[in-house]
């Protein structure tokens, strides 16, 4: 998929696919293409060249049935100034064509906490509680695919919880979930698999593990009582400062054979710390921005 | 049905919630018109044999409230939505452009056809008005308000900012509708002028809507309401052209 916006190339030829039930991850810096390939699937912006699928129904020729596949819970707080909760989550259900939904809807409500708002106006609610309205909107046609785009921007610690625990409920019992985020500790705790774009281009995708597995190892911070590091010790040298050291190592048996050579060596250690892998170290090789 | 009709309701909704501003404001602008108008020109002008020239200008003043709040109703609404974003949430529905068009159309029509009404209920405490030929007065009011439904969701789409809009309405749509005959006859003008607003489609609306009302019109009624639903037409495959595009809307 292809798409321009005048001189910006927003996306340089991205393919990918996500499996029913799966929980996917959208990861890239600001201006990466993410929100561009949301908007593509959800039919708020066209693809220069390229097609978009939702469960086979093609984004632009049978609309209609994309867009029933799809909640896309938007990047932005929007919301109408006119209606309460209650009238903005029919009218919701309304333009996807469902005329009793009431029933779902306060389901959907009691979930995310919103029933004591739900004749509340928009107005008057908290960023929090309008993120959760957002979410509820996507949610009113029970769609198969669920795209939340930066879902927790601004969103305060107790509701980022709640919304996890809403969002795996939804995929455990059977939604496709997408999530943009450039907060990596989420893409971490709750993706299995992951896509990560760097200007309007794919540089890895694969799951989540893998991704772990193959690009990072540990990281190794000790501090000795000698100001330098003993010959032969393997990995890395990312920091040098005084008797404080990380060191870049591959695996355990790199951390072992490390260890063992600083003992060797007589060197004593006053603090140590060893850092597992994370997705921040992945992301920072792969969009170049390594130390 | 129910998407048209969801969009359709949520647009009446939204305008009834402030009403005060949507109906009774423009009622009460009308009522000064009429109130200033009427004293300043009763019996130094008389346009039609036998009618006082404040009954004269009560329709004209109808007529104008129709359109000037059909056309404040779609594309105030469009643009507020544009503005705030919330126009998202009808763009990632399977609502078609079609029944897009048609609900912000026929909730212009019913805004439009609410105030004509609201002005005519005020204004007949004060004017003795005739009444000839009610289907006239329907189908201009209907047809009126549904063209400037129409080109106000053009305007609502073309605009980025409240500023292009009100461009939009203060060099077009006021102009056109003060010109169109709603306080004098066109025949009181120059001919140059006269042919002039011969192009004015805002011309026949006025002047076919009042022909309803005390059977004499400057132009034929029936070729004014045709000439009505011929602009009606091409503003709507216009429209639906811009919508099908997405220009605007979808990036």
């Amino acid at each position: 998929m292809q798409k321009r916006y005048g001189a910006l190339r927003a996306l340089a030829g991205v393919s990918l696919e996500v499996e029913e039930g799966e929980f996917f991850g959208l990861l890239g810096p600001n201006g990466a293409g993410k929100t561009t390939l949301i908007n593509v699937i959800a039919g708020l912006a066209r693809a220069d060249s390229g097609v978009a699928r939702v469960m086979g129904a093609d984004v632009r020729t049978d609309y209609r049935r994309a867009r029933r596949m799809l909640g896309v819970v938007p990047q932005e707080l929007v919301f109408d100034p006119f209606f309460t909760v209650r009238e903005t989550l029919r009218l919701q259900s309304g333009y996807y064509g469902l005329r009793a939904n009431d029933a779902w809807i306060d389901e959907v409500m009691h979930h995310l906490d919103l029933t004591a708002k739900a004749d509340a106006n928009m107005r008057s609610l908290s960023g929090g509680m309008k993120r959760r309205v957002l979410v509820a909107q996507a949610l009113v046609h029970k769609p198969p695919v669920i795209v939340l785009d930066e879902p927790t921007a601004g969103v305060d610690v107790e509701l980022r919880q709640g919304l996890w625990q809403f969002v795996r409920r939804m995929n455990r019992e059977g939604h496709s979930i997408v999530l943009t985020t450039h907060y990596l500790e989420e893409a971490e705790t709750h993706c299995s698999r992951i896509a990560m774009l760097k200007e309007g281009r794919i540089v890895a995708l694969d799951t989540t593990r893998n991704l772990l597995g193959s690009f990072s190892g540990l990281e190794l911070r000790v501090h000795l009582e000698r100001d330098s590091l003993p010959a032969g010790v393997p990995g890395r040298v990312l920091v040098a400062d005084g008797g404080q050291f990380r060191l870049r190592l591959a695996n355990p048996l790199e951390l072992e054979a490390a260890l063992a050579r600083l003992r060797e060596a007589g060197a004593t250690i006053r603090e140590m710390e060893v850092h597992p892998p994370d997705l921040e170290e992945v992301f920072l090789r792969l969009t170049g921005r390594a130390s | 049905m129910t998407r048209f009709a969801t969009l359709w309701h949520k647009e009446l909704l939204r305008f009834f919630k402030v009403s005060v501003q949507t109906v009774a404001a423009p009622v009460l602008t009308a009522l000064l018109y009429l109130v200033i108008f009427g004293h300043a020109l009763e019996g130094r002008l008389q346009v039609y044999e036998g009618v006082r020239y404040t009954s004269f200008l009560v329709p004209g003043l109808v007529m104008m409230s129709v359109l000037q709040n059909a056309f404040a109703n779609s594309s105030s609404s469009l643009i507020q939505s544009k503005i705030t974003g919330n126009i998202v949430f009808v763009l990632l529905a399977p609502v078609s452009y079609l029944e897009f068009f048609a609900a912000y159309v026929l909730a212009a029509v019913v805004r439009g056809v609410v105030v004509g009404a609201g002005v005519l209920l005020v204004t007949v405490w004060f004017v003795q008005l005739r009444l000839e030929a009610p289907v006239w007065v329907l189908a201009f009011a209907l047809l009126g308000a549904a063209l400037l439904g129409a080109l106000g969701l053009i305007a609502g789409v073309l605009s980025d900012k409240i500023d292009q809009l009100a461009a939009f309405q203060n060099f077009v749509i006021l102009p056109l509708t003060f010109l169109s005959g709603v306080f004098y006859s066109i025949h009181s003008l120059p001919p140059f002028w006269q042919r002039l607003s011969h192009a004015n489609p805002f011309f026949y609306m006025v002047d076919g809507f009042r022909y309803g009302f005390f059977g004499v019109s400057d132009f034929p009624p029936l070729a004014s309401l045709a000439i009505v639903a011929a602009f009606l037409l091409v503003v709507s495959f216009a429209n639906l052209a811009l919508l099908k595009s997405g220009y605007k809307l979808r990036s």
